[in-house]
This record gives C-alpha cells, sequence and structure tokens, in this order.
C-alpha cells in the first residue's frame, strides 16, 4: 500500500505564511479529515499533497519519495482529488467528466480506448453514478455532482483520495450520502477537509485539526475534539455528546460569553 | 435540448430493474459522443472535409465574372498537374491570379481564428473568449497600424505581419500576466484584464490614426475591418505554416486541453504542469492569432462562433472539435468573403462587417443558452 507523508512542510503564498511546519503521515486506508476555521490551511495543505503547490520548505513523499522528483503522471495515478471547482461552464457529459480521469494513463496520441472505459463505468458504479452517464454535467443536482468527481477521481485508480470540503452546498441527506460513500471506499486512503465536526466524527478513523497553518491536534476524533481544543481553536463553547446509534462524538455549539473589550469601547 | 436526448437515450438503455447486467461496458457510456451517436462524429469531420473543397471550387466561380464549377476545376487540376488548362486565358488568369488565394487566404484565416479561439477557451475556462476578448487583435492591430503609419522604424524595423503577430502575442502575455492572482488564474479577471488591454491598444490605434495620412488611412480600415480584397499567393505562407504547426501540436494537447477546462487543481491532480501549459497554450493561439491578423486585419467573432457552434455538433471534447473547428472556421469564412464582395459589387465591403453582423446575435445565442451566465453568476 502506498505510504504519504509530509514533513515540515512551510508554504508562503503572497509573502503570508499560510502552512507551517506540517508533519503529517497518512495511514493506509484510513480516512483523516482535516478541520479548522477558515484560513486555518486546509485547503493550501491538500494543495500540496497533490502537486497543485510546491512547499516552501520540507518534502511531501510519497512511498518515501519526494513527489516533486517524481513525474507529474506518476504522482497523477497515485494521489487523486476532487477539488472545490466545477466545469460548469462548458456542456461535458457526466462520461466526458468520468474519462477525463484517465489522462495520466494517455500517451501523447492514445484514443479513449474499451479497458479505459470499463474502468470509468466501474468507477461510476462504485459511486452510484452509472445511471447519469449520459447525462450533461451541469444540469446535475449537488450531490450527483460530487458522486460524479468522486468517480473521475476513481478513475484515476488512486490510492490515495483528497477530497476538499466535498460536502459544501449539499442538503444534509446529500452530506451523508457523500461521507459514507466515502468512507466506504476499499482500497483508497481518503484525506478530507471538513467544515462540520460532527461529520468528521462520525466518518474520519483520525481527524487532524488545523489552526493558523499548523496542526494543533491529531488522532481518534474522540480524543482530539475535546472541548477545550475545539473552544481554543473555532472560538466556540462546544458540549459533547455520543450519537444515540453510533457512539461516536457529535456536538453543540455556543457563542463564547461576550468578553468586555476596553480599547474597544474606548474609540466607539 | 442535448441533455433531453441524452436522458431520453439513457432511460432507453437502462437495464430494468437493475437485472441483465451481464454487459460489463454499460451502454449509456459507449453512446455518449456528444449529440450524435459514436459513430457520426467521424462522419461528420469528413462530410465537412468533402464540404470544403467543394466550398472553395464554388465560391472561385462566383464573382463579377460567373464562372461554371468544372471550369475552375480544369483550371485548378490542369496547374497542379502542369499542364496549361483547357479555358480561355483571362479565366485562367482570374481564377488562379485573384479569387483562387483570395478563396484560400479565407480558409486559412477562418480555420487559424477558430483554432485560436478554441484555444483560448480553454486556456481561460471560458466560452465566451476569442481573440478579441482577450486584447490579442486590438494588440495585432495596434502594432500594424503603427507599422503603416509611422513606418517599420517605429517599431524596430519589424515588417507588418511580424509586427501584427509580436503585438498579438505581447496583448495576450500581458491579459495573462495581469489576469493571474499568484500563479492561480481566475477567467472572469482574465478576460476583464483582457477587456482593459484590448480598450489601451485600441486607443493607441485611435491615436495613430488620427497622425495618419490620407493616403493611409486605407491600410488602417483594412486593419481594423478586415478584408481579404488584396490577396497574393506570397500572403497564404505564413498563416498556413502557423495553421499547419499549432493545429498539429492541438492534435496531441486534447487531453490536456480537457483537463484545463475542469479547473487547475483538477489539471494538476491530473498530472498536467498546469502553468507551463498554459503559457506554451497561449503562445500557440498567439501565434496563429498574429498570423491571421497579419494578412486578413481585424476578423472578429470567427473564434467565438465556430467553437461553439463545434461544441453544439460534437460536445466539448478538445479531440473531437478540433478538426470539426478547423474545417468548419474554413467554410464557414469562405463563405461569409463571398458575402463581403458580392453584396455591394461592384465595390466591396470588409468581411469584419460581415462576421461582426452575424456574431454578435450569435454571441447573444449563446449567452442566452449558457445556464451559468444567464443566472448572473
Amino acid at each position: 500500500m502506498t505510504r504519504a507523508e509530509l514533513r515540515s512542510v512551510d508554504v508562503v503564498l503572497g509573502g503570508t505564511p499560510i502552512v507551517r511546519s506540517i508533519d503529517l503521515e497518512l495511514v493506509s486506508g484510513e480516512v483523516l479529515a482535516l478541520v479548522g476555521p477558515n484560513g486555518s490551511g486546509k485547503s493550501t495543505l491538500l494543495r500540496t499533497l497533490y502537486r497543485a503547490l510546491r512547499p516552501h520548505e520540507g518534502t511531501v513523499s510519497v512511498d518515501g519519495t519526494d513527489v516533486w522528483r517524481l513525474r507529474s503522471v506518476d504522482v497523477a495515478r497515485t494521489i487523486a482529488v476532487v477539488a472545490q471547482e466545477r466545469p460548469d461552464d462548458f456542456d461535458f457529459t457526466v462520461a466526458d467528466v468520468v474519462r477525463m480521469g484517465r489522462t495520466p494513463y494517455l500517451g501523447r496520441m492514445a484514443r479513449i480506448g474499451a479497458s479505459h472505459d470499463r474502468i470509468c463505468a466501474d468507477a461510476l458504479e462504485r459511486t452510484g453514478a452509472a445511471h447519469l452517464a449520459a447525462r450533461v454535467f451541469h444540469t446535475l443536482s449537488g450531490g450527483e455532482k460530487q458522486r460524479v468527481l468522486i468517480a473521475r477521481a476513481l478513475a484515476q485508480e488512486p490510492s490515495i483520495l483528497g477530497l476538499d470540503e466535498p460536502t459544501n452546498h449539499l442538503d444534509i441527506s446529500a452530506q451523508l450520502e457523500i461521507l459514507g460513500l466515502v468512507a466506504s471506499l476499499d482500497g483508497v486512503t481518503v484525506i478530507a477537509a471538513l467544515h462540520e465536526l460532527t461529520h468528521a466524527a462520525a466518518y474520519a478513523d483520525r481527524v487532524a485539526v488545523l489552526q493558523d497553518g499548523a496542526v494543533v491536534g491529531c488522532g481518534p476524533p474522540g480524543e482530539v475534539l475535546t472541548p477545550a481544543l475545539i473552544e481554543e481553536v473555532f472560538a466556540v463553547r462546544a458540549s459533547v455528546g455520543l450519537h444515540p446509534d453510533t457512539g461516536r462524538p457529535q456536538f453543540s455549539f455556543s457563542p463564547l460569553p461576550r468578553e468586555s473589550n476596553p480599547t474597544c469601547h474606548e474609540h466607539v | 435540448m442535448r441533455s433531453e436526448i441524452d436522458i431520453d437515450d439513457a432511460v432507453v438503455e437502462a437495464p430494468p430493474n437493475g437485472v441483465g447486467t451481464a454487459d460489463p461496458v454499460p451502454l449509456s457510456l459507449q453512446r455518449t459522443d456528444g449529440v450524435l451517436p459514436g459513430a457520426a462524429v467521424p462522419v461528420l469531420s469528413v462530410v465537412l472535409l468533402l464540404l470544403l473543397p467543394v466550398t472553395i471550387v464554388v465560391a472561385t466561380g462566383i464573382g463579377a465574372v460567373g464562372i461554371p464549377a468544372d471550369e475552375v476545376w480544369e483550371v485548378v487540376s490542369a496547374r497542379l498537374l502542369r499542364r496549361s488548362p483547357d479555358v480561355a486565358p483571362e479565366v485562367e488568369q482570374i481564377i488562379w491570379t485573384i479569387r483562387l488565394p483570395r478563396v484560400l487566404l479565407s480558409a486559412v484565416v477562418g480555420a487559424g481564428l477558430a483554432v485560436a479561439g478554441l484555444c483560448l477557451q480553454a486556456v481561460v475556462r471560458n466560452p465566451l473568449a476569442d481573440p478579441y476578448i482577450l486584447g490579442a487583435a486590438a494588440g495585432a492591430s495596434a502594432a500594424a497600424v503603427a507599422v503603416i503609419v509611422l513606418g517599420s522604424s517605429a517599431v524596430f524595423g519589424l515588417g507588418l505581419s511580424a509586427a501584427a503577430f509580436l503585438g498579438a502575442l505581447a496583448s495576450l502575455l500581458l491579459t495573462l500576466a495581469l489576469g493571474q492572482r499568484a500563479g492561480q488564474v481566475n477567467s472572469t479577471r482574465l478576460i476583464l484584464a483582457g477587456v482593459a488591454v484590448g480598450y489601451v491598444f485600441s486607443a493607441v490605434t485611435s491615436f495613430l490614426q488620427l497622425q495618419a495620412e490620407p493616403n493611409q488611412l486605407r491600410g488602417v480600415i483594412f486593419w481594423l475591418l478586415g478584408s481579404f480584397a488584396s490577396a497574393e499567393w506570397s500572403d497564404l505562407a505564413i498563416p498556413t505554416a502557423a495553421l499547419v504547426f499549432v493545429g498539429g501540436w492541438l492534435t496531441v494537447q486534447g487531453p490536456k486541453m480537457n483537463a484545463l477546462v475542469m479547473g487547475d487543481d483538477t489539471a494538476a491532480s491530473l498530472g498536467i504542469r498546469v502553468s507551463r501549459s498554459r503559457v506554451w497554450l497561449l503562445i500557440l493561439a498567439s501565434l496563429v492569432t498574429g498570423a491571421c491578423i497579419s494578412v486578413a486585419g481585424g476578423i472578429g467573432f470567427v473564434g467565438l462562433m465556430i467553437p461553439h457552434a463545434a461544441r453544439l455538433a460534437v460536445g466539448p471534447d478538445h479531440r473531437r472539435l478540433l478538426p470539426v473547428a478547423v474545417l468548419g472556421g474554413a467554410i464557414f469564412l469562405v463563405g461569409v468573403d463571398v458575402i463581403a464582395r458580392r453584396v455591394a459589387a461592384p465595390g466591396e465591403l470588409p468581411i469584419g462587417i460581415f462576421t461582426a453582423a452575424i456574431g454578435g446575435p450569435a454571441f447573444l445565442a449563446i449567452m442566452v443558452r449558457n445556464n451559468t451566465w444567464a443566472s448572473g453568476r
């Protein structure tokens, strides 16, 4: 199985450090959730993993080899991603979109042949989207689009799948469907940036908590997502309960009591 | 309309109640090559390939002196086989010296502008891009008009074609530089940058126009509206070479352009080196745009409309789009040039008037059809 590792990774964008000396190892077959407030560096961290962004310092390695020493297509055959972008301005069919997952396997002149199509069909089957194959992508619902994009990523036959906020803009039923699908994928290590702590606790094997570009907690959700850490990182008061069916942690939030801030009041 | 057809197909092909799934590849996945069922896509390319020479022969026959197609063909085949044609010498003169270079040039320029539009639309991930919108035509025109009005010494001693080419390249690269932020190209920003660059170069062109001597103005108007009226055989070399080179290169770039359209991050995760590919595609688009504009002036809308029509016919996969766009662009511009030289006969009108007159409404139709733009996103 493929092992991916980030070692002392620093990313600076436009002079601002976004990710600060992060060490993270992906355990084969696990679902790792990245959580943290907006701007804490979740997406940036993912982007260094799938080679869209070169770290300023440190290394991202796959099976011990720095991804920047590998050919880009070899990385693409190992790590696939569902980013937040959508090809909505072009009338790609679902089949067109999924076939793009075979791009790293095409030679310059190669055509999409029967064996590629079989892999694409299998990928659509795995994500429960086979019936959508002939539809135009931008006419699909949010949940359907996500299924298709995951199928596109699976068509790359990756051993690592990155997901950047896969439940964004989805209704609750679609959120649970997508997360359930992702968690049930066999033979794929998943790393997903998530906003909902309850989702992270319910579906992830491990959670990494980011604050200002640094990992401030990493481990099983029940151990890491404590009220104290949540209050420190997200600046909300959290109370933790257990889900009645799954026994996983779930959270209720309330705002922190307003602190009087004398410097502010003086100027008002 | 397209999606309705596709949905119907999918319903028809879905196995009843999930049984009968013996076929490991669902039929629906094999049958989704654009609007036309699978095999019909190469057929469209073949049809256009056969239609192009017919169009060229017919267009060459049309003019102040009508010449039947068989005589046109007689002259062309005789010239190619190096024998003397069995037609009157003045007919041969009209066909070979006057009309044929013009018709061929309009075909090459039509194909070239369509290729440039297709390429730029993939680069900026926006189906409404064309060489005009990204400022390339304005840059090329400004440089060409500078050569006409100020002489080539004002533009580092460059000739007209070289100046137009470099003007196109410079304006496109300027647009790219202004349109990116921290290495990320945002397509809205890129288009805004292109519009701004276009305005600046248009201002330069307007200023130069005021400096022009009356005898230079005709040349300037040629640049602004485009015309094939002065086409000669020697004009064909540069745009043809550019078209063959760029078209040949893009033939193997289909998967790359498809991936770029998906978005930068997705493309990177598919193994595409995004910035590098984008810069190269922009240079290719500038090369062919500059070469076309340098011989034909600023012909608008071809680069927008033809890729769009091709997309409606065969879907957005660039491997299928390229041949259809090349052939469609060639046929389209040959046809429009016939209109340009016959509508006000015996005089003639700049071809850019007609491409714009057809292109404006076509642009609106595309915009209304495109949900995401129509909804103001």
